[in-house]
């Protein structure tokens, strides 16, 4: 399901408006993340808190959205753009890929929660489609 | 069957409270319509759902979200209960309306996804595990008849 031009212009639009509180959101995200879908805190057993006010949480769910927001930048060649993130979940942390999707949701939900009145079903379709795409970019170089 | 603590009973009657059946209902199924659009496959009957502003106010859509939510407010009344009351139901999509029960998790994601626009940081951490865990059950029990 690629980008059109408007899905495209719809995540650009958000984003720009999102921007300032993107840290915030990731680590909303994530600590989400983990208490919905306990299976994940597989991946992060070493960090000890993972509950959503811990830290390296937060700290780690602002690392998501930064590199999001380069996918953002670079939404026209996304597997380029993602390439050695692509590198580094198939081959160093080794992220099942289906993990992709609930993390997408999470983020989903908490744009939604931060934008409500941006967030229209017009929105919420491209950022899904965006989400999926930057999903499949990071799976790339899995196998 | 689902066991549920005092505490969970709590949290999903919580956001339920606050779930304008009439409001909610009448969004729920133009955000699924446009977000998942090859569910339109099951509303041939329902007229104009071809552009988003059709979508956005057609009366029939609305009204099928409030009888949507008014089944789920059964299920909240009957946590207990879902399965058994739901087999009519799961019964009624799979042999009549013949729907692929992939679409009873994307709806469950709409209504998520819409209750969050409205209650915002009130659907915090916990609130969204506890309210998940109760769609997961109606999703499964919807789901339970396909056989």
């Amino acid at each position: 399901m690629s980008l059109s031009d408007k899905d495209k212009a719809a995540v650009k639009a958000l984003w720009a408006k999102a921007e300032g509180k993107a840290a915030e959101m990731g680590g909303e995200a994530l600590g989400r993340m983990l208490v919905s879908y306990p299976q994940t805190k597989t991946y992060f057993s070493h960090w000890g808190d993972l509950s959503p006010q811990s830290a390296k949480v937060k700290k780690h769910g602002a690392v998501i959205m930064g590199a999001l927001g380069k996918a953002v930048k670079g939404i026209d060649d996304l597997t380029g753009t993602l390439a050695a993130l692509s590198e580094l979940h198939a081959f160093k942390l080794r992220v099942d890929p289906a993990n992709f999707k609930i993390l997408g949701h999470n983020i989903v939900l908490v744009l939604a929660m931060y934008f409500p009145a941006d967030f229209t079903p017009e929105v919420h379709l491209s950022v899904e489609k965006f989400l999926q795409n930057v999903a499949l970019a990071l799976s790339e170089k899995y196998r | 069957m689902v066991k549920w603590t005092e505490e969970e009973r709590r949290i999903i009657r919580g956001v339920w409270e606050k779930v304008d059946i009439d409001e909610i209902g009448e969004e729920l199924w133009a955000r699924a319509l446009i977000v998942y659009p090859w569910i339109d496959r099951y509303f041939g009957s329902f007229g104009d759902i071809f552009t988003t502003t059709a979508i956005l106010k057609n009366p029939k859509l609305a009204a099928l979200g409030k009888v949507v939510l008014s089944a789920l407010d059964t299920a909240v009344k009957n946590m207990d209960n879902v399965k058994a009351m739901y087999a009519p139901l799961s019964r009624q999509h799979y042999e009549k309306i013949k729907v692929d029960p992939d679409n009873f998790r994307l709806l469950a994601e709409c209504i998520t996804i819409t209750i969050a626009c409205k209650l915002r940081a009130e659907l915090n951490p916990q609130v969204q595990a506890t309210w998940q865990k109760f769609l997961s059950a109606v999703v499964e029990a919807m789901n339970s008849q396909y056989k």
